[in-house]
């Protein structure tokens, strides 16, 4: 099982929850009209109201809406038609209201679960809510030996934040969990799962118990924003924990941090002296309310979710290997989609991505240059192969063309001389010219040696300089020769 | 439900507004006159009344995603005490 | 050019038409009142007043008016309460807190009115962050109401109430023509009620409180103040409307609230709630009251008792609501990122300092209240509790209305007090809110017209509540007594030691 961890005087057992925050992707905040764009210069994304000034009010962004209720049908779970923003009350130098603006009573997206997979085979973890709030500004300790400094551009983006039922036992299944909600949200294209710039951070509530006794008293592990991390900062955790109990300790409610430089947590200084949020509706904001037909088209456009992709990618006998590949990331599986649209040889695309286009355009995964090569243009490329107009070698130099002059397809194959040859004129002629000029082996072949006709082939397409369709070079042949 | 000392204190720290130990008795005796005459409300029979969140909207309207404002640091800054440009400052904060 | 005294007596439907005759200028009207302030320099009815900013303002008003393309409001020096943030003019809330607080917006109220080419004199005084039925509560000291006791002397000043209580002075002392007051659960009304002019606090959500500094979100309110009915429905006009950057503001359309006021009130159905009382009941307030009533009959208005139980119980239910919103609203003045700071060695100190210093006694108060009904252990018994009291006031209200039109009550339960009165005892300054909360609690639409003088020569007031988005009743009946009341608006200035 590896879920029970065997102490100096017997088993423990984890009882994990996690609290999973996932930065919407959206243009604008959660609650006003500035950028929520990540990497800007400091309170360069700042809104009146995201600075907290007097007499500024909220106004709900419907595309960060839409994105819970996309991601609560997805996590299986009960969109509830009337939510409630609440006012969360506490200081904080980022928190410029002197409240968060957040979900509390009656979160948007109710009761679901998260289907994992495990060693000991598939579990399911349950989806306890989602609610939206507004992430907090950034405190620089740093910069200066006095002051701390304060950027409010992250103040007021939206923020999905997904609250598991505390069925997780194991480092590895709070890493399959994460690793499986970063999948499904990115498949929705709703968060970009990226942990590093922090748009996917997780917190673990941790606790320790003998199996099947009662549960102890949990630690919350604060901001980890690694899928390795996770993993780390619970095997401390739980070590920590059995050493306190393990010696007669208590362990005490709080917050902590894991340093991964030394893999320890530690208690959390600040924000520890109060836990008394005092939630009230938030007098601003109406009742958030959602119309049944709202949510069910949003359930009749839910994208294809990985595991749906994976398994449509093997019906079409698309090799494990490229299905691995493509099915990667969100991006890489709408790259193919877009770029095979219509195009019956699925095989064939899929060769192509992975040899041509993946190497290119997702070098850097978690940034595709997808300007670069578009996948209209590639798709213009693999419908010239099918057609007969280019070859696969010409394919090849064609996607070299365009990555590096970033010129489209039609231009390169026109300008690079690709287009094959397909024209039946000229390949009549170049046929008459080489049947003229082989007599005697056209003899022999009228003979009955027909497995000459590769030999004629291998001509013609050399007179042409490779440029000629070799079925229509194959065509014209046996009618000349059989004439 | 009666205030004392110790209740005074510990919501001036909710509400960051310092109080000082001999203010701290006064306080209590007004906020206490306050909080006997607004226990009226306990008459007041409200089974199965839902509490009244909104009133004028019955929903929250819907923004359009789109970015309407920012680059405006200087005038996001303009009222701030002790700023040091681009930033706000507060004095140091220990994690 | 008109005399200074004639120009001052003007309203805005007066003065709109002699602007448009150009029988005189944008710029006389306002120097006029420039020198009216002055004159009434000693009532504090300012906190910052803006002279050039109007005189441009004016300038811009004579262009507009010459090119034929003025508004109502075009061209009427007004006042703004100091809880409207103003472009590039300080605004204070009253409050140290705010320092000298530069807004870089405008709010969509005055912003509408700037647009209508109305001109700013300045920001009235008011109390702190709107919390006082006083104007005591004021960092920069109260203003005075230009009303006094028959035979009172200086020394004996009177509050204008509160919390609009700068504007409503300025207004009766004629050092505005009109002036913006924000209405909680009273502000507008009770103050008008104490300086004989007319306050109308619109249906929450007709006005945008976008730009307004908050004191309690749900009940918040902008709204007119002026010399009569006439005037505030025009004023009302130009502040009112949809705004798309506040949740709470009302897609309806705007009625024509002057075109309205022609109406009158026969056949309208004016209910008079016997539950309007506090005990004892002041003769003066009793016999305004009776003679309101008589004025609506006498009108052809159908006069109907009823009953409206949740009357008592609605100031209590209102401070715990306003308190608990307050208590969050003002959490954003901290010394962080605008306002007068308070240095301290850590960020606690800052924080504490900062909020104690900035803040006046009251505001603290009512800060300490709002968090405490709001914590662990108390937020069901105190603030939802509210909440469910304040359902059924709401409910006591539109079952009145299934048979009423519009509600006739007393605006507050005496006249204006001395300046030095009820200071001690915050509950008994509390209960002068007692005719105005529950109209803020439903959201409705009150006014409260100037009826008569007291037996000492104070003015009071009536009160007119009308259903959700139906002001044009409220203006008709407060119209219809205006007319009958013939009520006389020169008050006894206290000003320039009169």
């Amino acid at each position: 099982m590896g879920q029970v961890i065997e102490g100096r005087d017997g088993p423990w057992e984890m009882v994990i929850g996690l609290e999973t925050h996932a930065q919407v992707v959206s243009k604008a905040k959660l609650f006003s009209g500035a950028s929520a764009e990540f990497g800007a210069a400091p309170n360069s994304h700042v809104g009146f109201l995201d600075a907290g000034m007097p007499g500024m009010l909220p106004v709900v962004n419907g595309v960060c809406v839409e994105a819970a209720v996309k991601t609560g049908i997805a996590l299986n779970a009960a969109i509830n038609l009337v939510s409630i923003f609440d006012r969360k009350n506490y200081f904080y130098p980022d928190l410029p209201l002197g409240y968060q603006i957040s979900q509390f009573s009656d979160p948007i997206v109710g009761k679901g679960h998260l289907d994992i997979e495990t060693e000991a085979g598939p579990k399911r973890i349950g989806i306890t809510r989602l609610h939206l709030e507004q992430d907090a500004g950034k405190s620089l300790h740093d910069q200066d030996p006095l002051r701390t400094f304060i950027d409010l551009n992250r103040a007021g983006v939206g923020l999905m934040e997904i609250v598991s039922e505390p069925d997780i036992r194991s480092g590895e299944e709070a890493a399959a969990y994460v690793a499986k909600l970063r999948e499904i949200l990115e498949d929705l294209g709703v968060c970009d799962g990226n942990m590093e710039e922090g748009s996917l951070r997780c917190d673990v509530n941790l606790s320790l118990r003998r199996p099947g006794g009662p549960l102890g008293t949990r630690t919350e592990i604060k901001n980890i924003n690694s899928i390795r991390f996770i993993r780390q900062a619970i095997a401390c955790e739980a070590a920590r924990q059995i050493e306190i109990l393990e010696e007669g300790g208590k362990i005490l409610q709080e917050t902590r941090l894991f340093d991964p430089d030394i893999g320890e947590t530690r208690a959390m200084r600040s924000k520890e002296e109060s836990h008394d949020y005092r939630y009230f509706p938030d007098p601003d904001l109406p009742p958030l309310i959602l119309d049944q037909t709202y949510v069910d088209q949003i359930r009749a456009t839910m994208p294809e979710m990985r595991g749906d992709r994976r398994r449509r990618l093997e019906r079409d006998n698309i090799p494990a290997a490229n299905v691995e590949i493509i099915t990667s990331s969100a991006k890489s599986m709408n790259y193919f989609t877009d770029m095979s649209e219509n195009f019956e040889d699925k095989i064939l695309a899929s060769n192509i991505m992975v040899n041509e286009i993946m190497p290119r355009v997702f070098y850097r995964n978690s940034n595709p240059d997808i300007e670069r090569l578009r996948p209209s243009e590639a798709n213009t490329i693999i419908n010239m192969i099918s057609s007969g107009n280019i070859s696969g070698r010409q394919a090849k130099e064609a996607f070299e063309f365009m990555w590096e002059e970033g010129k489209s397809a039609a231009d390169v194959v026109a300008e690079r001389g690709l287009a094959q040859m397909s024209d039946d004129g000229a390949i009549k002629a170049l046929v008459d010219q080489v049947v003229a000029a082989n007599p005697d082996k056209v003899a022999e072949y009228r003979s009955g040696k027909t497995k000459l006709i590769g030999f004629f082939v291998g001509q013609v397409m050399k007179a042409s300089q490779g440029k000629a369709n070799p079925q229509a070079v194959n065509a014209l042949l046996m009618a000349r020769l059989d004439a | 439900m009666s205030l004392d000392r110790d209740t005074v204190a510990r919501i001036a720290g909710l509400a960051r507004i310092r109080v000082d130990a001999d203010e701290l008795d006064g306080l209590a005796g007004e906020l206490n006159a306050i909080l006997n005459w607004v226990e009226a409300l306990n008459a007041v029979p409200t089974d199965g009344v839902e509490p009244m969140i909104a009133v004028g909207a019955t929903r929250a309207p819907f923004r359009d995603d789109v970015v309407t404002e920012g680059d405006q640091a200087d005038a996001v800054l303009k009222n701030a005490p002790d700023p040091v440009p681009p930033f706000f400052t507060v004095p140091k904060v220990i994690e | 050019m008109a005399d200074l005294s004639e120009l001052l007596a003007l309203g805005i439907a007066d003065a709109r038409d002699g602007l448009r005759a150009r029988r005189f200028t944008a710029r006389e009207l306002t120097s006029a009142y420039l020198a009216a302030m002055d004159e009434a320099r000693a009532l504090n009815l300012y906190i910052t007043e803006t002279p050039e900013r109007a005189l441009a303002d004016a300038d811009l008003a004579d262009a507009r008016l010459q090119a034929g393309h003025a508004e109502a409001m075009t061209g009427m020096p007004i006042a703004l309460k100091d809880l409207f943030c103003t472009e590039g003019v300080r605004t204070t809330a009253a409050s140290r807190i705010l320092g000298d607080f530069m807004p870089p917006y405008e709010s969509t109220v005055s912003g509408k009115l700037r647009a209508a080419g109305a001109v700013l004199l300045g920001k009235a005084n008011q109390d702190e962050f709107a919390m006082g039925s006083s104007n005591i509560t004021s960092a920069f000291g109260p203003s005075i109401n230009p009303w006094r006791v028959t035979g009172a002397g200086v020394g004996e000043a009177l509050t204008p109430g509160g919390s609009s209580g700068g504007s409503a002075a300025a207004v009766a002392a004629g050092a505005a023509i009109a002036a913006t007051g924000t209405d909680t659960g009273g502000s507008i009304r009770q103050p008008a009620a104490y300086c004989g002019v007319v306050g109308l606090k619109p249906t929450y959500g007709r006005c945008s409180r976008w730009g307004v500094i908050a004191f309690a979100s749900s009940l918040d309110q902008p709204g007119p103040i002026a010399r009569s009915v006439e005037d505030a429905a025009i004023m009302l006009g130009a502040m009112a409307g949809h705004d798309p950057k506040d949740s709470t503001s009302a897609a309806q359309p705007v009625p024509d609230f002057e075109a309205a006021l022609q109406g009158g009130v026969k056949g309208m159905c004016v209910g008079v709630p016997k539950d309007y009382r506090v005990d004892p009941m002041p003769p003066d307030v009793e016999a305004a009251w009776a003679r309101g009533v008589e004025m609506a009959k006498a009108a052809g208005a159908e006069i109907v008792e009823v009953s409206l139980p949740m009357t008592k119980p609605a100031l209590p239910t209102y401070y715990i609501v306003a308190l608990a919103e307050a208590s969050a609203n003002l959490a954003r003045y901290d010394g962080v990122r605008y306002g007068a700071r308070q240095e301290g060695a850590d960020l606690a100190e800052m924080y504490a300092a900062t909020r104690a210093e900035g803040f006046g006694a009251e505001v603290r108060r009512r800060i300490l209240i709002g968090t405490y009904v709001l914590s662990a252990g108390y937020y069901d018994a105190y603030y939802k509790k509210a909440q469910r009291v304040r359902a059924l006031i709401a409910q006591d209200f539109s079952t009145a209305f299934q048979s009423v039109d519009v509600l006739l009550t007393p605006t507050a339960p005496g006249p204006a007090f001395g300046l030095n009165e009820k200071t001690e005892d915050p509950v008994a300054m509390y209960l002068n809110d007692v005719f105005t909360v529950p109209a803020s609690l439903a959201g409705l639409p009150a006014m409260s017209v100037p009826i008569g003088l007291t037996a000492s020569g104070l003015p009071l007031g009536l009160q007119v509540i009308g259903r959700p988005f139906d002001e044009a009743s409220v203006l008709r009946l407060g119209r219809a007594i205006e007319d009958a009341a013939g009520f006389d608006r020169s008050p006894r200035l206290l000003a320039g030691g009169v």
